[in-house]
């Protein structure tokens, strides 16, 4: 869902900054193969096509397997696939499956199981809340929105038992990376059919991936166990990955501490320094495609037509000050909407980005008289995010940077969450407002779509027709030179139009013990654990 | 005694009723629903979701639905965990969740009103402070600062306990920790309740006969006095039954223990009606309980209060 960057410069930063957990030597593996991880907060659902959480996609990898899979680089590698090829006019893809695929029960895995399961995820009686991601695909979206009631004329088929081909409504640039994401997942049609919703449970379960699913406590674990049937199993060192759902950040540490689990999903801020201190080369951060960003509202005033003033509040925003000493855990400060680390792309920055800090705010001034502001006539604004203590700090250092600057007048209001959803989304009571956005996969559209004017998260409102057009066209390009072209010029607009001012993009953070390896995170947050092993320790 | 009891379990059907009908609207009102998140999702999806879970039909036809199914005995999906049903869930929690938290009542009963008999048997001497010092200590640190501190030094730096989990259900180790920070606020608690009423009994003149009439100060205290001290006990033990086994929610998510109070937790921020629903009136009918169950004891207890 949401995520982040790097760049020139940024993989050098984040090296220094970053300890990872690396085990030299050549492995020696223990003796235990088993996994611990605390993974969040519990799964909604292990159906893939069901599930919305960052956390239940984490599982869902290690259980079933995509055509293809988003390696650790972040490229689009062969998954189930082996191979595929597009059509000239980009519009039809043909997968060959690897051959003699099975299930986790023994029984042939074959491009119908893909064809059911992607007919599954676009069928509105599922209740999929992603099979929008679906919708390059031909009559995906009529299907999702019951205009089209024939679920089997979605652009799908098997060819044979070993091909698999889909047609697309138009060229799509970043398919192949989008259906890395969870919800392409395949499920298993006679198991979904013997036990109906309750097919996600242990000794129900049918999965195509390295692991199987052998206990599932609700609130207290999840394990899974190598997949004997897996294509790769002979290269899969894990006999067990256990996850934990621990939501509760400083309990997830004390845990790890206590030696109860090899990987946390989070690290606490407030921790950071004692961590880096006590648990030297245990912590390990990467880029993340997500950014952190607030949002005017572009329907009201005082931010309606009134681009001088917005100006003015985000220049005064010190970025800096705010990842080094509020997030302190490797965050980097935003000025784009796209975080730099998507190969090929060039993100658009703000055109202060290298103005110093007192340069930008005698800049800002001059912005903030314009738009008829100024100590006589102080700007009155109200700051909205959801309660928690990390965004609390964040808002009050924003708030009184722009006092200090401008002397802006600003009121602090804090909503629960599904509350600040609906204030945000109404985009009446909302002036300024915190907002965060993780891509579903790593390509600038991801971002792009976001903000045209009849996206479901456009809060600000955003409505520039020309924007709209671009990212229209730029997603039905084939040209990917085009394509990359369109959007970053679509970008350009954004940073002059600044309908929202970026903060830091998002890292990933987790500890790791020293003798766990291959626990490599890409960009999209994704790990496969058939990668990891435990070392002798 | 049967009458009475069937009274009572009668006379909380209307209860029941009017918990679930307030409940159910009160949470409806709450602003957000199930499926809002970050990532908003497209309209058509959005009525899509409601029609299966049939949110697209008015309110009160939702709440007759409701009614139907729960007088069904069934809580309906969750609507977070979607592969589980409410009851489920409830059923899978509950267990834990009375485990720890009847352990701790019994630890509660057994220690504290053996240290207040005592605190009141040794009345203004070094035992009755101590255990008093302690008592007020218990009384006033809460659960969500002891029980990190007990982890800390014993699961942390000691190691000798695990500081999380609930293993596979049978591994003591898991409990020790939950256990005891659950129990002993109540320790405290049920001491100073048991040395205040002791000190009242044993100057009654009923006692002071039995003393009279040679008894030993042991069957005094044990035969005579307990029964009459323990009555504010047990009054306080109904309520804090259902409180201890529905409400350790701080020690359930500090120790990730898979409890029911959670639930309760969860279900509201993410504005999972039925998980909600379900935990509210599965609250609803153990108070019922306990509340019976200790006036029930009462009888028992105290002959004087039987209910005819």
């Amino acid at each position: 869902m949401f995520r982040t960057r790097a760049v020139l410069g940024f993989g050098m930063a984040m090296a220094l900054l970053t300890s990872t957990a690396t085990v030299a030597l050549a492995q020696t593996l223990a003796d235990s193969q088993v996994l611990r991880i605390g993974n969040g907060s519990e799964p909604q659902t292990l159906d893939p096509q069901i599930s919305e959480n960052v956390q239940d996609s984490h599982i869902e990898r290690d259980l079933y397997e995509g055509l293809v899979v988003i390696d650790k680089d972040g490229k689009v590698a062969p998954g189930q696939a082996e191979s595929w090829t597009v059509s000239p006019d980009g519009i039809t893809y043909t997968f060959k499956l690897r051959p003699n695929l099975k299930w986790s029960d023994g029984t042939p895995l074959t491009a119908e199981d893909f064809v059911y399961s992607w007919q599954r995820s676009v069928d509105p009686a599922t209740g999929s809340k992603y099979s929008f991601l679906f919708y390059p695909i031909k009559n995906a979206e009529d299907i999702a929105n019951a205009r089209n009631k024939d679920i089997k004329s979605l652009g799908v088929r098997a060819v044979d038992p070993q091909t698999f081909e889909v047609t697309l409504k138009a060229p799509t640039g970043y398919f192949l990376k989008l259906i890395g994401h969870a919800r392409f997942l395949p499920v298993n049609k006679a198991s979904i059919t013997k036990y109906g919703n309750q097919f996600t449970r242990p000794g129900n379960l049918v999965t195509n991936g390295a692991f199987m699913l052998k206990e599932w406590t609700p609130q207290s674990r999840i394990v899974v166990v190598k997949n004997p049937n897996y294509w790769d199993a002979a290269n899969v060192k894990l006999s067990e990955v256990d996850y934990y759902p621990i939501e509760n950040q400083n309990e997830e540490l004390k845990r790890y501490r206590a030696g109860e689990l090899d990987v946390t999903n989070e690290v606490p801020s407030d921790q950071v320094d004692f961590i880096r201190k006590d648990l030297p080369g245990e912590l390990k951060i990467v880029p993340y495609l997500g950014s952190y960003y607030m949002g005017f509202n572009l329907e009201q005033p005082p931010f309606k037509n009134n681009l001088k003033l917005r100006q003015a509040l985000s220049m005064v925003v010190d970025r800096e000050a705010i990842v080094s000493k509020i997030t302190k855990t490797g965050e980097q400060p935003a000025y784009s909407w796209v975080p730099p680390g998507i190969a090929g792309y060039q993100p658009q920055y703000v055109e202060w980005k290298d103005l110093s800090m007192p340069e930008r705010i005698a800049k800002a001034k001059e912005l903030y008289k314009e738009a008829g502001y100024g100590p006589d006539h102080p700007l009155n604004l109200e700051i909205m995010y959801n309660t928690s203590e990390n965004h609390k700090k964040i808002m009050i250092a924003i708030a009184a940077m722009m006092k200090q600057a401008l002397g802006v007048n600003v009121t602090l209001v804090n909503q629960e969450f599904k509350v600040f959803l609906e204030t945000r989304k109404e985009k009446k009571a909302t002036q300024l407002f915190r907002a965060g956005w993780i891509a579903d996969y790593s390509d600038p559209n991801t971002f792009a779509e976001l903000l045209q004017s009849d996206a479901g998260l456009n809060d600000m409102g955003y409505n520039n027709p020309e924007y709209d057009k671009l990212v229209k066209t730029a997603a039905i390009t084939v040209d990917p030179e085009k394509r990359v072209q369109m959007l970053e010029e679509a970008e350009k607009l954004i940073v002059h139009d600044l309908p929202m001012m970026p903060i830091y993009d998002y890292v990933n953070k987790r500890l790791i013990k020293p003798y766990v390896t291959g626990f490599d995170m890409n960009t999209l947050g994704y790990f496969y654990s058939k990668n990891v092993s435990i070392a002798k320790h | 005694m049967f009458s009475f009891v069937a009274k009572r379990l009668l006379g909380a059907v209307p209860t029941l009723f009017v918990i679930i009908t307030i409940a159910f609207f009160m949470i409806r009102l709450a602003p957000g629903g199930p499926f809002d998140s970050e990532r908003a999702v497209p309209p058509e999806i959005q009525a899509n979701l409601n029609k299966v879970y049939h949110l697209d039909q008015p309110l009160v036809g939702q709440y007759w639905l409701y009614l139907k199914s729960v007088l069904g005995g069934n809580f309906g999906p969750s609507f977070s965990y979607k592969d589980y049903s409410v009851t489920e869930l409830i059923w899978n929690g509950f267990p834990v969740s009375m485990e720890l938290g009847l352990t701790a009542v019994f630890l509660a009963v057994l220690i504290g009103g053996s240290l207040g008999t005592l605190a009141a048997l040794r009345q203004n001497r070094p035992a009755d402070y101590t255990i008093m010092t302690a008592a007020m200590t218990g009384i006033t640190i809460p659960n969500f600062v002891m029980a990190p501190l007990l982890t800390l030094v014993l699961g942390v730096y000691l190691r000798l306990l695990p500081v999380g989990g609930w293993g596979n259900g049978h591994e003591i180790q898991y409990k020790i920790l939950p256990i005891v920070a659950l129990a002993l606020p109540q320790i405290a608690y049920v001491s100073r309740l048991t040395r205040g009423s002791m000190i009242e009994v044993l100057r009654s003149n009923f006692i002071r006969t039995a003393r009279a009439k040679g008894l030993s100060e042991w069957l005094t205290v044990t035969r005579h006095a307990a029964r009459a001290a323990f009555l504010p006990v047990v009054s306080y033990l109904g309520p804090a039954c259902a409180g201890i086994i529905t409400g350790s929610v701080v020690i359930e998510q500090i120790f990730s223990i898979p409890g029911i109070g959670r639930y309760f937790i969860q279900g509201a921020l993410n504005r999972d009606y039925t998980l909600v629903m379900g935990v509210v009136i599965f609250y609803g009918v153990l108070i019922i309980l306990f509340n019976l169950i200790v006036d029930v004891l009462y009888g028992v207890l105290d002959p004087k209060l039987a209910h005819r």
